[in-house]
């Protein structure tokens, strides 16, 4: 196997990147910053494929094992308890540095092209990298505080992304939001972390793990006897640790941050808030698998209907909304849920552990695919200047490598064999099936809306009828000769949509199961054709009803919305989740908390601090009048004091 | 009732007046001569006390010394015949009655206190006594404090000239 | 009249004393504080010879000390009245009211 330092240097190669660029950018690679942060992350992408195919071909034995190359003792609290800096190789980890790299170098790449001109131009690829060295950190973690460390770097570098240009108001408060909402969720992940480790004795993942899934240990037993309100500790411990997952991977309720951050520029949404970041949450649930599947299994089902529920919402709201960025973070969402649920219908083990792989096979396609969807309307945004599918239409020849592309990833997505999402899709309803019915019908709508909305958005994007707006540039760009708009934005933003078309089209046929399982031994996927049939027809389905209505321009989705007047609305208006929110903040919270603390601040605690203050002013004015400066007033009181001690020495004190 | 007995209350009477006066005139050059007689007034009871050296010293350096340069500084700050402001007489009162209160219980202490000479064999301080033990460097000399008033003395010196110069206008 | 002895000198010494301090506080002048404190330090020495003479005639501290108060005192008055003068020159006036910049 790789020794470790190769390994530690995927992750560190970015961080140099970070720094360079960071201290430097702006006055020594005002042009050169993109190529240097390129470069290094395509060595750092090198490294990892070079490791992926050392750890998956090397061992003879055992495709599902553990290993820490590196483990170094950071801070030592007791015998037994200390942070430690550590790197966790294991199949999916593995997978995740491959996928983190690999799509942060398309990225990069693609960033060439479309930041090219930006002022902030070095420090967009600082923060870029400072991204890429925090999630592959995350990812390598080889214990809980380590990855909470990394976690939390993660959510700095997000918002520092979406608030880049942070001249934009709009941007600014996305970006504040998605850090408060995660923060939020942040917390319970913290909280969970101590209970958990308070109840095992260990951070380390491995430790953790064999304590808290034989069924013979001691910590087990207290963990699962010591009980809060009704529930175990180790319950309590593992759901806030899913609410730290849930905020981070936007599930309902915590995912409004999560279309607000498409405010930031479309490469980083591709790579954070589509393929990256946001599967944290769901990585997190799959290294804690074993502890959530063989000791709290109701815990599981909890994540598996939180992200059933996410799955169904984000597709509702998806299918309504116009801002192109905006329908493909509901479906980011959406396919997120379906990872988290198919988890939670998940078991440990064998067969039954069907839905960890197809989790985690999902989130490998999805990467892909949804990486690609962004990049291509980052390409599509590029060339019409609107984030509006009403200023689109009809680009399909204006074009073409784009167009080509988002249709690979749009089938890919709406699950048509055989494109990578068909497989991971159908692991996952098929796991759903074997285990949980209802989840399986959600699942199943769910699909049927992904193919239908994505339809909406490529045939509004590329067929349709031509709007004004598309059409303008185009004259205007023949008569100056191709120099306003040079058609799909060169080879540097083509590049990464015709790789990362090639990895959505043809990742399905990856064996995934021999690989990744939950509990090690290899898992052979089958194939139901029968079982295929309904979620394919159903995808179809949603397809052509998309064509019908918006291959053409017509008065038809007018009427389809006028006709669910009532239920078109509330999906538009997202649920009227972010309202609830306004409403509880500031109605409830604001007034039922912040205005009696702020009245209490500015009374009491001000009030006291005043108190002094005054006093002591008031008394020292009255007493620097004997410091008056007079000598002759000084004398009198030494004479005073003269004889005042000679008194109180001769007749008080004998 | 001797003579030596009236020239001491004649000694004393003068010390005392000239003392009173020169505190309470109100013309500064006056207040220099009454301070000149109350010194000469000490040092002839010194003389009384047969310390002729100290005496001697009195003389030199405060009637001849300080008192001289007394009279000089009023010459330099003050326009002649002026009279001095007056203090108010509040504080006067206040003063006297503090200073009066002081003396007393002074006093009284001195007289409940009874004093025990010591038995030694009288040794007459004559100038070459002082010499000797001035300048011994053996148990009971004091070379050191002598030695120490010197380095004091050269200090003050420049001390004087230093803040008495007048200081550069400052135009660099 | 009583035979003079101790009691009687120590008597002038505190008068002496008392009527310096009540020069000292009374006085505006600089020049005429100065001469009060001259007062206060004759009375000193006054004393001091004193119990040289009467308490412990058998050796001459007190005549030492006496001599070393003269040369200080000598000091003294040289450097109080450089300071004099400067504030002269500064202040156009050596009364004591109009020297109170020194304050809180």
């Amino acid at each position: 196997m790789p020794n470790a330092t190769t390994i530690a240097l995927i992750p560190l190669l970015p961080l140099a990147g970070f720094l360079l660029l960071g201290l430097f950018g702006r006055t020594a690679f005002k042009n050169s910053a993109g190529i240097i942060g390129t470069l290094l992350l395509l060595a750092s992408t090198v490294l990892a494929v070079y490791t992926a195919y050392d750890y998956f071909t090397n061992s003879s034995v055992d495709f599902y094992r553990r290993e820490v190359p590196l483990q170094l003792t950071w801070l030592r609290f007791s015998e037994n308890l200390s942070i430690d800096m550590g790197i966790l190789l294991d199949p999916i980890s593995v997978m995740m540095i491959v996928v983190v790299t690999f799509v942060s170098l398309m990225v990069h790449i693609y960033s060439l092209g479309y930041m090219k001109g930006e002022e902030r131009y070095p420090t967009y690829y600082a923060f870029l990298s400072l991204f890429t060295f925090s999630m592959l950190g995350l990812v390598l973690s080889s214990n809980l505080f380590q990855m909470y460390i990394f976690w939390e770097l993660v959510g700095v570098s997000s918002f520092l992304l979406i608030g880049f240009y942070y001249n934009k108001p709009s941007a600014v408060s996305a970006a504040k939001k998605a850090f408060i909402v995660t923060r939020f969720a942040d917390l319970g992940f913290l909280i969970g972390i101590l209970v958990l480790s308070f109840y095992s004795g260990t951070l380390d993942f491995n430790t953790l793990i064999a304590r808290l899934t034989s069924p013979e240990s001691s910590e087990l037993k207290t963990a699962v006897t010591s009980s809060f309100l009704g529930i175990s500790g180790l319950s309590w411990a593992l759901v806030l640790i899913f609410i730290g997952g849930a905020g981070k991977s936007a599930m309902f309720p915590l995912h409004i941050w999560l279309p607000d951050a498409m405010e930031g520029p479309t490469p980083v949404s591709a790579l954070i808030h589509a393929a990256t970041m946001v599967v944290a949450g769901v990585y997190l649930v799959a290294r804690l698998f074993p502890i959530f599947a063989i000791s709290a299994p109701a815990v599981l089902e909890f994540v598996g209907w939180i992200g059933a529920i996410s799955a169904i919402i984000a597709a509702i709201i998806a299918c309504t909304q116009t801002d192109i960025k905006r329908v493909l973070a509901y479906s980011t969402m959406s396919q997120i849920g379906f990872m988290m649920f198919a988890l939670g219908v998940s078991k440990y083990g064998g067969e039954e552990g069907l839905g960890y792989t197809a989790s985690m096979f999902h989130l490998f396609t999805h990467a892909m695919f949804k990486a690609l969807l962004f990049l291509g309307a980052g390409a599509v945004i590029h060339y019409v200047h609107s984030n509006e599918i009403k200023d689109m239409g009809g680009l399909r020849k204006k074009l073409p490598i784009t167009h080509i592309t988002f249709l690979i990833a749009c089938l890919a997505i709406a699950g048509v064999p055989p494109f990578a999402g068909f497989f991971s899709k159908e692991e996952i309803l098929l796991a759903a099936y074997e285990n949980n019915t209802p989840i399986y019908w959600i699942a199943l709508i769910t699909s049927g809306l992904t193919a239908f909305y994505m339809f909406r958005l490529y045939f509004g994007i590329f067929w349709s009828k031509p709007s004004h707006l598309s059409q303008m540039p185009i004259h205007s760009g023949e008569r100056a000769g191709g120099e306003v708009h040079k058609g799909e934005g060169g080879f540097a933003m083509m590049l990464p949509l015709i790789l990362l078309a090639i990895g959505a089209a043809a990742a399905g046929f990856i064996p995934f199961g021999k690989y990744v399982s939950s509990d090690g031994t290899p898992l052979e996927t089958k194939f139901h054709l029968v079982f295929s049939v309904a979620p394919v027809v159903l995808g179809l389905t949603g397809i052509f009803t998309a064509m019908w209505l918006y291959k053409k321009q017509n008065t038809r989705p007018d009427k389809l919305a006028a006709s669910l007047n009532g239920f078109y609305k509330t999906a538009y208006n997202k649920f009227y989740i972010d309202e609830v929110y306004l409403f509880i903040t500031k109605k409830i919270l604001f007034n039922l908390v912040g205005k009696p603390a702020a009245w209490f601040d500015k009374n009491v605690v001000d009030g006291l601090i005043n108190f002094t203050g005054n006093t002591t002013q008031i008394l020292s004015g009255k007493i620097k009048k004997i410091q008056s400066g007079k000598v002759q007033q000084y004398a009198i009181y030494f004479l005073a004091g003269v004889i005042g001690l000679a008194l109180l020495f001769i007749y008080v004190w004998k | 009732m001797n003579g030596s007995t009236i020239i001491f209350y004649l000694l004393a009477a003068l010390t005392l007046i000239c003392g009173i006066l020169s505190v309470s005139t109100r013309q500064i050059f006056r207040a220099a001569i009454y301070l000149l007689f109350s010194l000469i007034g000490i040092a002839g009871i010194y003389f009384w006390l047969d310390y002729q050296f100290i005496a001697a010293v009195q003389i030199v350096v405060y009637v001849g010394g300080i008192v001289v340069l007394i009279i000089f500084s009023i010459f330099l700050t003050q326009q002649a015949g002026d009279k001095l402001s007056k203090q108010k007489i509040g504080r006067k009162i206040f003063s006297a009655l503090a200073v009066f209160c002081g003396f007393a219980l002074t006093m009284l202490q001195v007289y409940q206190h009874s004093f025990y000479p010591s038995s030694d064999i009288h040794v007459s301080p004559t100038v070459a006594n002082i010499g000797n033990r001035m300048l011994s460097v053996k148990e009971g000399g004091y070379a050191l404090p002598f030695e120490l008033v010197s380095i004091l003395l050269l200090a003050a010196l420049i001390g004087c000239i230093v803040i008495a110069m007048r200081s550069k206008p400052e135009t660099t | 009249m009583t035979e003079p002895g101790l009691y009687q000198i120590l008597f002038i010494s505190a008068a002496l004393f008392f009527i310096g301090v009540y020069g000292f506080l009374t006085r505006r002048n600089l020049i005429t504080m100065l001469m009060s404190v001259e007062l206060i330090l004759n009375s000193v020495n006054l004393n001091f010879i004193a119990f040289n003479k009467y308490l412990w005639p058998g050796r001459m501290d007190g005549l030492f000390f006496a001599v070393f108060i003269v040369a200080i005192a000598a000091a003294e008055a040289a450097v109080a009245i450089a300071i004099i003068i400067n504030l002269y020159r500064s202040h156009k006036s050596i009364d004591v009211k109009n020297a109170e910049e020194l304050k809180y």
